[in-house]
C-alpha cells in the first residue's frame, strides 16, 4: 500500500511537471517572437526629464510598431523595450550596458549623454550590439572606429562650427569667453566653437569651466567679465546655463548668451526667468515644426506624454531606424541586421536618415533660436554638412 | 581693482553660506563627535518647504511678498528644526553607544532616504524661486552689488554674532559647551545630554534652513540633489576651521567661499593660463591639504587628546 501511495504520488508529481515544462516550453516558443531592445538614458537624477523625454520617444516608436505588426524574415514579432537609468553617470552607464546584453537585447536606443555613450559603446561593440544614440553629439563617439555605434544626431564638429561663425560674422562679437561644464558633451562643443570662432577671425577672450554639479558661476563669471567679453557661450545643460545667465545679470555682465541644445529647453525658460531674455540657442536638426512628420509626431507624443522636452523625435527616429534594419535584413540577428543597418536610407520624423562610415547622420541641419518673452523663436536653419 | 572687489563680494556671499551650513555640522561634531552627513539634505528641505510655502501663498493669498517671504523663511526654520531632531531622536540617538562607525553609516542612509522623499515629494525638476524680490543693483568700487547679496551677508553675519551670544552667554550655551567637553560629568551636574543634544540638532537645522534658502534664492534653482555638494563644501570648511569649533566654522566658511571665488578668477592668470577655472576646486582642497598638514586640527582647532 506504502509503496502505491508513493508511486500515485510520484505519478501527480511527474504529471505536474510535464505540465510545467510544457508550459515553460509555449513561454520559451512565444518569447523567441519578442525582439527585445533596449533602451537608456538617464531616468533619475539632474537630467532626469531629458532622459524621461527620450525613454517617452522610443516607447511610442515602440508602441506603434507593435499596434501595426511587425515581420522579420516572415515571422510576426513583438518588440520589447527594456528602459535601463544611467544616471547620466559613466560608470553606471557600463553597467546598465552588461545588464541590457545580459538580457539579450539586440540593439540599443541611448544613451543620452555622450558621457556615457562613449564608454557604454565599447561594450556594446564587444558584444555585437548595435547601438543608436538619439542625443550624444561628442565627436569621440563615432570616432572609435566601431562599427556598431550610430547616431541620428547632429555631432558638435557640426553644431560648433555653426555657432562659433554665428557668434563671430552674425552677432558680430569679436570677444568671445566660452564656459565648459568639462562632460565629454561639454567640452567637445566647447573646443568645436573656440575653433570656429578662432577661424572665423575672432578672439578667445577667456577661457572658463565649470561643473555639471556647479551651483555658483560668479567666479568665473567676474573674470570673464575683465576680460571684456562681449559674448559668453556656455557648453553644458539647462542646470547649469540658466542660473548662469542670472547670475551674470546680476554681476552687470551684459554680453549676448549663447548656448546649445543643452539649454534649448522647456526647463531652461521657466528657470531663467526675465533673465534668459535674448538667449540664442542652437538645436541640432530641424525644427520640430519644419521636420517631415513633426507635426504629427508632436500631436501623438503630447497626447500620450505631454510637451516634448527636445530629443524624443531622434529617439522615436532611432527605434524606427533599427527595426527598419531588422525587417530589411529578415533577421533580429545583430550579426545580420548590422550590414543593413549601414545602408539605412530611412525616412523619419527628424528627416531622412542615411549614415557615413562612421555611423554619424549624413543630412544635417542646426536651428538656431532666441529667448523672447520666455518662449523660443526661431531665427534660423542653418546647414552644417560636414565638409 | 573692480574685478578683485567683486570677486570679494562673490567670496563673502558664498563663504557666509558655507558658513551656515558648516556650523551645523560643527556643533553636531563638538557634541557628539558624529559627522551629520544628513545636514546638507536639511538644508535642501529647507529650500524646499520655504518654495511650497511661497508658491502656495503667491497663489492663495494677497499678502504683501516681504510678509510672504518671511513666512516663507519662518516655515523653513521651523520645518527644518523638527526635522533636525526628529533625525536625531530617530536615526542617531539608538545608536548612541554602538561603534563611532554605525552612526556614521546611518547618517550616510539618511541623506539618500531624505533626497529620495524629496524626489516623491517635489519631482526630479529644477525649481526656481520665483520673483518677489525686486532686485536692485548697486556698484560699490568698480564692482556690482545686489540688495540679495548685501541681505545675505548682513543676515549670516548677524545670525552668527546671535549663536556666538547663545552659546557664550546664555545657560543653553553653557550647557553645551559642558556637554560637548564631557557628557557624563554634565549630567552630574543637573544638565540633560539628550535635551542639549537635540536642542543642538535643532540650531543646526535653523540655520541650514536660512542656508538653503539663501542659496536657491541667490544661486539658482532648488533640486533634490542640491543638499549634496553643499554639504561636502561645507563639511570641508568646518574641517578648514578646526571642526568641532564654532569660531572656526564660520572662518572655515568665509575662507573657502573666498578661495573659491579667488582662485576660480586669479588661477588662470597667476599661473600664465597653465591652469584655468578647471582647477577651482583643486585649488580650494589644495589649500585644505596645506592648512591639515601643517595643523591637523584646522585653522581654529586645539589639539585634544582622544576622549576616553
Amino acid at each position: 500500500m506504502k509503496a502505491v501511495a508513493l508511486g500515485r504520488g510520484t505519478q501527480i508529481f511527474g504529471l505536474i511537471t510535464v505540465v510545467l515544462l510544457a508550459l515553460n516550453g509555449c513561454q520559451q516558443k512565444s518569447a523567441s517572437n519578442v525582439v527585445r531592445i533596449g533602451s537608456v538614458a538617464p531616468l533619475t537624477g539632474a537630467q532626469s526629464h531629458y532622459g524621461k523625454d527620450n525613454d517617452n520617444g522610443a516607447r511610442l516608436a515602440v508602441d506603434e510598431l507593435n499596434a501595426k505588426g511587425v515581420i522579420i524574415g516572415g515571422k510576426k514579432v513583438t518588440i520589447e523595450l527594456i528602459s535601463e537609468d544611467d544616471q547620466a553617470d559613466p560608470r553606471t552607464a557600463t553597467i546598465v550596458a552588461q545588464k541590457l546584453i545580459d538580457k539579450q537585447v539586440k540593439g540599443v536606443i541611448g544613451h543620452l549623454n555622450s558621457g556615457t555613450s562613449i564608454p557604454a559603446s565599447k561594450i556594446y561593440h564587444d558584444a555585437g550590439i548595435p547601438q543608436i544614440s538619439p542625443s550624444a553629439t561628442a565627436i569621440a563617439y563615432t570616432a572609435q572606429g566601431f562599427n556598431s555605434t550610430f547616431r541620428v544626431m547632429t555631432n558638435d564638429r557640426q553644431q560648433g562650427k555653426v555657432l562659433g561663425e554665428y557668434a563671430v560674422k552674425k552677432l558680430g562679437n569679436k570677444a568671445v569667453a566660452i564656459i565648459d561644464d568639462r562632460t565629454a558633451y561639454g567640452q567637445g562643443l566647447a573646443d568645436e566653437v573656440a575653433k570656429a570662432v578662432e577661424a572665423a577671425g575672432g578672439k578667445i577672450a577667456s577661457r572658463q569651466y565649470t561643473t555639471d554639479s556647479a551651483t555658483d558661476f560668479t567666479a568665473i563669471l567676474t573674470a570673464i567679465k575683465g576680460a571684456n567679453a562681449d559674448v559668453v557661450f556656455y557648453g553644458g545643460m539647462d542646470p547649469q546655463g540658466a542660473p548662469l545667465v542670472k547670475q551674470m545679470r546680476n554681476l552687470g555682465l551684459h554680453a549676448n548668451y549663447l548656448g546649445a541644445d543643452g539649454i534649448k529647453t522647456l526647463e531652461y525658460l521657466t528657470l531663467a526667468g526675465k533673465d534668459g531674455d535674448a538667449t540664442i540657442a542652437s538645436m541640432p536638426g530641424l525644427p520640430l515644426e519644419k521636420m517631415p512628420g513633426g507635426k504629427e509626431f508632436n500631436a501623438k507624443f503630447t497626447a500620450k506624454y505631454g510637451p516634448i522636452q527636445v530629443y524624443a523625435p531622434y529617439a522615436y527616429d532611432a527605434v524606427n531606424v533599427l527595426i527598419d534594419a531588422m525587417v530589411r535584413a529578415g533577421s533580429s540577428d545583430p550579426a545580420k541586421y548590422l550590414p543593413e543597418l549601414h545602408k539605412t536610407q530611412f525616412k523619419g520624423v527628424t528627416g531622412d536618415i542615411s549614415f557615413d562610415d562612421n555611423g554619424d547622420v549624413k543630412a544635417v541641419a542646426i536651428t538656431l533660436y532666441k529667448d523672447v518673452n520666455g518662449q523660443w523663436e526661431l531665427l534660423e536653419t542653418l546647414s552644417g554638412n560636414a565638409p | 581693482m573692480d574685478i578683485f572687489v567683486q570677486q570679494l563680494i562673490n567670496g563673502l556671499v558664498l563663504g557666509s553660506i558655507y558658513a551656515l551650513i558648516a556650523l551645523g555640522y560643527t556643533m553636531v561634531y563638538g557634541i557628539l563627535e558624529l559627522i551629520n552627513f544628513a545636514h546638507g539634505e536639511v538644508t535642501m528641505f529647507g529650500a524646499m518647504i520655504c518654495l511650497a510655502i511661497l508658491n502656495a501663498l503667491l497663489l492663495h493669498s494677497g499678502l504683501p511678498p516681504l510678509l510672504i517671504l518671511g513666512i516663507g523663511l519662518v516655515g523653513a526654520i521651523g520645518f527644518c528644526m523638527v526635522l533636525g531632531y526628529a533625525l536625531e531622536r530617530i536615526a542617531y540617538r539608538p545608536l548612541r553607544h554602538a561603534p563611532r562607525l554605525a552612526p556614521l553609516i546611518t547618517a550616510i542612509g539618511m541623506s539618500i532616504v531624505l533626497q529620495n522623499v524629496a524626489m516623491l515629494i517635489w519631482g526630479k525638476k529644477f525649481l526656481s524661486f520665483p520673483d518677489i524680490i525686486p532686485i536692485q543693483r548697486f556698484t560699490i568700487a568698480g564692482a556690482n552689488i545686489t540688495n540679495l547679496q548685501i541681505v545675505i551677508i548682513l543676515l549670516a553675519i548677524l545670525i552668527m554674532i546671535c549663536l556666538w551670544l547663545l552659546i557664550h552667554r546664555t545657560r543653553l550655551g553653557r550647557a553645551m559647551r559642558a556637554t560637548a567637553q564631557s557628557p557624563e560629568l554634565a549630567s552630574l551636574m543637573g544638565i540633560n545630554p539628550n535635551t542639549i543634544i537635540s536642542a543642538t540638532f535643532m540650531i543646526g537645522g535653523a540655520l541650514g534652513a536660512v542656508a538653503g534658502v539663501m542659496v536657491n534664492a541667490y544661486y539658482g534653482p532648488a533640486h533634490y540633489t542640491m543638499g549634496f555638494m553643499l554639504g561636502l563644501k561645507a563639511f570641508t570648511a568646518a574641517v578648514l576651521g578646526g571642526i568641532g569649533n564654532i569660531t572656526g566654522a564660520m572662518f572655515g566658511g568665509l575662507l573657502l567661499g573666498l578661495i573659491e571665488s579667488f582662485g576660480a578668477g586669479y588661477i588662470g592668470q597667476l599661473t600664465g593660463g597653465f591652469m584655468g577655472s578647471n582647477y577651482q576646486h583643486v585649488f580650494a582642497f589644495f589649500v585644505l591639504i596645506l592648512i591639515l598638514v601643517f595643523r591637523p586640527s584646522g585653522l581654529f582647532g586645539e589639539r585634544v587628546g582622544e576622549r576616553a
